[in-house]
């Protein structure tokens, strides 16, 4: 079979999650590589998760959460924004790959702007192939036999 | 009267329907929702957007339709009309004529194939008739109760008694194609009356080419065009050619403020507003530059956050606003346009083309209505909205029958919640003894001790009905969770959320002894809280749930490729499963509320929502730093509808001061608040005595007051006075001002100002019953009001034409170009250039009036006390601007009267009793549960930095003060949210969201 991309995505509940629900109601069409971790915020998410998915083996990651100045819990994607920055530039000094990591706000109602970022995200880290930078590689299969 | 019944009908599924619905269902009554169509959601549905936040409208109400559709003690009527009502306030026998739907309510699982199959298309009256439905329809998407109907008055079958294809298709088998409409009477106690309006038909209107041409249309016709579900997807296009627009115009005023083609007279109050948010979304939406126009007579927008909406429109997004009548709108063949043209106010004619013209209808009420509520025995307005009177605002003619909503006179959503919640709280007042007499209270079983239990999954796949088992493979996907770690049960089913499926997996809790539960489904954001009733009824923690999402995000989306749907399920049910067995049960807190309620401010807002908690059985104290009750009030002559308020004022504050359940602080002062919802200390100064007083809820009614003009030479010639220093005149009777030979009025003084720049609301129909007054007194004297624009909002409009009628001059002057007051011993001399005239006019006049603006008190201990937020104009912030327009977003304390905005005597009141009846609900629950999901604190990790206090938004946080820990973090659970902020800035690790933890999340991740 031919390779797909593995994306992991961590959805805030009350605005990105509620537009992939939209997008459902609204039969939108779009790639199934994606993986939603559902959580409350996009304050909650932490870049350690970032990393522990890339490390895993995610050819891409897509955090997407309310749009600024919207946040259910009234200011943590602020937070979150200044995270993913700090991340970003993380993760690009270390080399990976631009493309792989994306961030998106994306309100409850955006069902269209939703499907058209995950058609966008997919094709993305499709381009770039599989990851292969910061993926875990068990000693046991690095050792020749 | 023996005990009244403890129920309550209300009228009408709109947005004030559902909102008095709810505060009643919530507090401990039975409700009877009635709806005329198949499904709730009246106008409010249909739109996009609301202003002025430009919310989506389907987003911010979709969780109440889903309240009220699953609220144990609501019980939804739909197709249902109220033939008459019998009987008396308490014990009131509604007769109801219940059509046929044709679907079985119990049966139908909205899966969609009747309509799918149906043969017969009809014009989608949702959707404007823009585009066509089946015969066998739901109302829209998201419709409550979701379930299909067949349309009586197209279906073929019903017509021609042939068809019945739907029977045939319907896998639930809940067509039933020989239901009859059946006659029911209902017991209530009281009713609610919230039918809402219908927009007015321009079809009259041929100047106007509406109905000749497509791309001349309604306000409501472009908000579906606009909306993302309505018919072009939310693509700007026109009817004609589903070409994108460059020039669009509104044309307000159609149907409202002209007696002479439709005979509504009155201001509907919201299309202002409505066409600016429409003209900034349509430039939003539009993909290249886009024009669009306002042709007005008075912009009108009067109320929170309107004003700045208003400028942002014109500054910054470019939206043209011409204070122009518009005569005629023709089609023309050749260039496919619309030429409009139009009257400038220098009598100029011009002609200029746009693609598409919107006719800014506005809102009236039937003649079927009018018949109806008049049948009722309600009287009706001059307008034809149910009369009501200002110091009662929702109670209609009949006692027991209360109105809200734009059935009691044209307005928008947050005033229509405000008389939901006013509605509510009276017909509740009147039923007190019957509360919780016909209610039911689920009882939960005890909660098994899961605790040192080896996990034990259960995993159930739905299939529902076709719409995951058509594209996903769901037994494979079944086949696969059995062979995850710890899964010991698995099961697919046709439909998880119906009732059998719901006992089935109790049963398999039992029988298995599951300790954990993974449902692959719709959406949680729907249904979990469903499966979570389920596991506590079966006595698991509700928290030992996981939902997976295999059809919103996976059947639905994917829906042609099945392979790699059906891969997507099985990764998704892995990582639920990694998941759930990190889970570990969670406790809510049991909070016990302090039944009592103190009301900040014992001005007419305070003391009317001390008043209504009082008829709700619960005690208030009032806290007032004046030396006397009555606020505002005192200074005020008369209110719109001419009622004297001194009077009434005074019998408001006798009924306070009567009232054994109300005590009253005067002279008072807050020094201290302790304490959060349900459990307030707060401590009232008076002199030198302190009382604390403890208080489940708190009101905030603190008021605002009238500026002091520094403009005008106000302060320095006595012949220039306030509003309220006229109104004192008049309400001592002074002699003098029937001497008058000319009294001028000036509006604006302070309000929409670069530094002040909302409006105050009230100043306009204030300062034309004052004119109207001093004509009363003597009708020689020449009356002139300076103004910039007339906001008589709703019927108040009557006031501005019959001060028209009587002579008072009105006169628009520009805020570049203001009057100009100089003295001479003799009068006044005011300037001012004549609007129509386009000439300056000099004004010798013996009294200068100025409307000056209303002020908030700006008091930030007041706000630093309750933890509420205060405007950048020092109004405090409501919780939502729509939809929790007298609540805040700190839970248990409520928000009324001038401290929230300007607004008149009857608005405030309203207000006062809807922030009473919402306290009611908290109140009422007698104790209120926390969510389990809250940040937790590792002692032995936290270094007490205090990153987390200083982050969290809710203070939920706080260093220990005392004890061996001092120095390291704790939460409080019960100001917790749960977003987890916190958690995920924590330097140590010692921090995690219960139900969301690292570990889970983790677990998850690497079972991507």
């Amino acid at each position: 079979m031919e390779w797909e991309p593995k994306i992991v995505a961590f959805f805030c509940n009350w605005c990105t999650y509620g537009a992939a629900d939209l997008a459902g109601v609204s039969r939108l069409q779009y790639p199934p590589n994606i993986r939603v971790v559902r959580l409350p915020c996009s304050g909650r998410i932490s870049p350690k998760f970032i990393l522990a998915a890339l490390r895993n083996g995610a050819d891409g990651i897509w955090v997407s959460g309310c749009h600024p100045g919207d946040c259910h819990y009234i200011e943590g994607n602020f937070y979150a924004r200044r995270k993913f920055e700090l991340i970003n530039n993380l993760l690009a000094f270390m080399g990976l790959e631009p493309g792989r990591l994306h961030f998106s706000w994306i309100s409850s109602a955006e069902s269209t702007k939703f499907a058209a970022t995950a058609q966008k995200v997919t094709d993305a880290v499709r381009a770039l192939g599989p990851a292969k930078r910061m993926v875990k590689v068990p000693v046991f299969e690095s050792i020749p036999v | 009267m023996s005990q009244p019944i403890g129920a309550v009908l209300v009228a009408g599924g709109g947005i004030a329907g559902i909102q008095a619905a709810l505060d009643l269902a919530n507090s401990g009554y039975k409700v009877f929702l009635v709806e005329q169509q198949a499904a709730i959601g009246g106008v409010m549905a249909m739109l996009d957007k609301t202003f002025p936040t430009n919310d989506c409208a389907m987003c911010i109400m979709s969780p109440k339709l889903v309240e009220v559709g699953r609220h144990a003690n609501i019980d939804i009527l739909t197709l249902t009309d109220i033939e008459s009502i019998d009987g008396v306030k308490g014990d009131f026998k509604v007769n109801l004529r219940r059509r046929p739907r044709y679907v079985d309510l119990e049966k139908c699982i909205a899966c969609g194939l009747c309509a799918a199959k149906c043969p017969k298309k009809v014009d989608d009256r949702f959707n404007q008739g823009l585009i066509q439905r089946k015969a066998a329809y739901v109302l829209y998407p998201q419709a409550v109760p979701l379930k299909y109907a067949l349309d009586a008055e197209q279906c073929i079958f019903l017509r021609k008694g042939k068809c019945g294809v739907c029977a045939k298709v319907c896998p639930a088998g809940a067509i039933r194609l020989h239901e009859r409409e059946i006659r029911q009477t209902l017991r209530v106690g009281a009713v609610i009356l919230s039918p809402g309006y219908r927009a007015y038909n321009p079809a009259g209107l041929d100047y106007f080419s509406y109905g000749a041409h497509p791309d001349v249309m309604t306000s409501l016709e472009f908000e579906r065009i606009l909306s993302a579900s309505g018919p072009y997807g939310g693509h700007l296009m026109r009817p004609s050619d589903r070409r994108a627009p460059k020039r669009i115009a509104w044309l307000q005023c159609v149907g409202s403020r002209d007696q002479n083609h439709c005979g509504n007279f009155y201001c509907s109050a919201v299309c202002c507003m409505y066409a600016i948010k429409q003209a900034v979304i349509a430039k939003e939406h539009s993909e290249h530059p886009l024009e669009c126009t306002i042709f007005y007579m008075d912009m009108r927008t009067h109320g929170k956050g309107f004003e700045d909406c208003f400028n942002e429109a014109r500054d910054k997004h470019g939206v043209r606003f011409m204070r122009h009548r518009v005569q005629a709108v023709r089609p023309e063949k050749e260039s496919g346009r619309l030429a409009l043209r139009h009257l400038g106010e220098s009598g100029k004619v011009q002609t200029e083309h746009f693609d598409i013209v919107i006719l800014s209808v506005g809102l009236e009420t039937s003649p079927e209505l009018r018949q109806w509520g008049q049948g009722l025995g309600v009287e009706l307005s001059p307008g034809g909205f149910a009369r009501i009177d200002d110091f009662n605002p929702t109670a209609t003619s009949r006692d027991g029958i209360y109105v809200c909503g734009a059935f009691a006179g044209p307005k928008d959503i947050p005033q229509s919640v405000i008389e939901a919640g006013s509605a509510a709280l009276c017909a509740g007042a009147d039923l007190v003894a019957g509360r919780h007499t016909l209610t039911v209270r689920a009882a939960t079983p005890s909660e098994r001790d899961t605790r040192g239990e080896p996990p034990r999954v259960g995993v159930f796949i739905c299939h529902c009905g076709i719409n995951i088992g058509g594209v996903v493979d769901v037994p494979g996907v079944r086949d696969y969770a059995g062979t995850l770690p710890n899964v010991v049960y698995v099961a697919d089913n046709m439909y998880s959320c119906s009732q059998d499926t719901q006992n089935t997996i109790s049963a398999k809790i039992e029988e298995h002894r599951l300790n954990r539960i993974v449902v692959a489904a719709c959406s949680p954001k729907t249904h979990e809280p469903l499966f979570q009733e389920t596991l506590a009824a079966a006595g698991l923690n509700k928290y030992l749930l996981e939902f997976v999402n295999i059809r919103n995000q996976d059947s639905w989306v994917h829906m042609n490729e099945p392979e790699r749907a059906t891969a997507k399920a099985k990764d998704l049910v892995r990582m639920a499963v990694a998941k759930v067995l990190r889970l570990s049960p969670l406790s809510e807190e049991l909070l016990t509320i302090a039944p009592a309620a103190m009301v900040v401010g014992g001005g007419v807002s305070g003391m009317a929502a001390a008043l209504a908690l009082s008829r709700q059985g619960y005690p208030a104290e009032i806290v007032e730093r004046d030396s006397a009750l009555g606020g505002q009030a005192r200074h005020l002559h008369q209110t719109a509808k001419g009622d004297a308020i001194e009077a009434r004022l005074g019998q408001l504050i006798a009924q306070v001061q009567a009232d054994p359940r109300i005590r009253v602080h005067l002279n008072a002062r807050l020094t201290k608040v302790e304490g959060f919802v349900g459990n307030f200390k707060s401590t009232v100064a008076v002199g030198a005595t302190e009382t604390v007083i403890d208080h489940g809820v708190a009101v905030i009614a603190s008021g605002a007051q009238e500026s002091l003009p520094s403009e005008y030479l106000f302060g320095r010639d006595e012949r220039v006075i306030t509003g309220l220093e006229l109104d004192q005149r008049m309400k001592r009777g002074d002699r003098r001002l029937a001497r008058l030979r000319t009294a001028v009025f000036i509006q604006c003084v302070g309000s929409r100002e670069p530094e002040r720049p909302y409006c105050s609301r009230v100043c306009c129909a204030h300062s034309i019953v004052a004119a109207l007054h001093l004509k009363e007194l003597n009708p020689e004297m020449a009356v002139f009001v300076l103004y910039r624009e007339i906001r008589t909002y709703g019927e108040r409009e009557a006031l501005y034409r019959r001060a028209r009628e009587k002579g008072v001059i009105f006169i628009r002057y520009e805020r570049e170009r203001k009057p100009r007051v100089s003295a001479t011993p003799e009068a006044l001399e005011i300037g001012v250039v004549d609007h129509a005239l386009r000439r300056p006019l000099t004004i010798p006049a013996d009294l200068l009036i100025l409307a000056s603006a209303i002020v908030p008190y700006r008091d930030e201990q007041l706000a630093q006390f309750f933890k509420v937020p205060m405007n950048a104009d020092g109004f405090f912030v409501e919780a939502h601007v729509k939809l929790n327009p007298c609540a805040f977003a700190t839970d248990g304390v409520f928000l009324c009267g001038l401290a929230h905005y300007p607004k008149p005597i009857d608005e405030s009141i309203a207000q006062a009793q809807a922030a009473a009846s919402a306290a009611t609900v908290l109140l009422a629950q007698r104790t209120i549960r926390t969510s389990g999901t809250t940040a937790r604190v590792d002692l032995r990790v936290c270094s007490g930095c205090g990153v987390c206090v200083s982050l969290c938004p809710y203070k939920a946080p706080s260093l220990k003060t005392q004890g061996p820990l001092a120095g390291k973090a704790e939460i409080n659970p019960v100001l917790c949210k749960g977003c987890g902020l916190c958690v995920a800035s924590c330097r140590s690790g010692a921090l995690q969201l219960q139900g969301f933890d690292d570990g889970q999340i983790m677990g998850m991740i690497e079972a991507a």
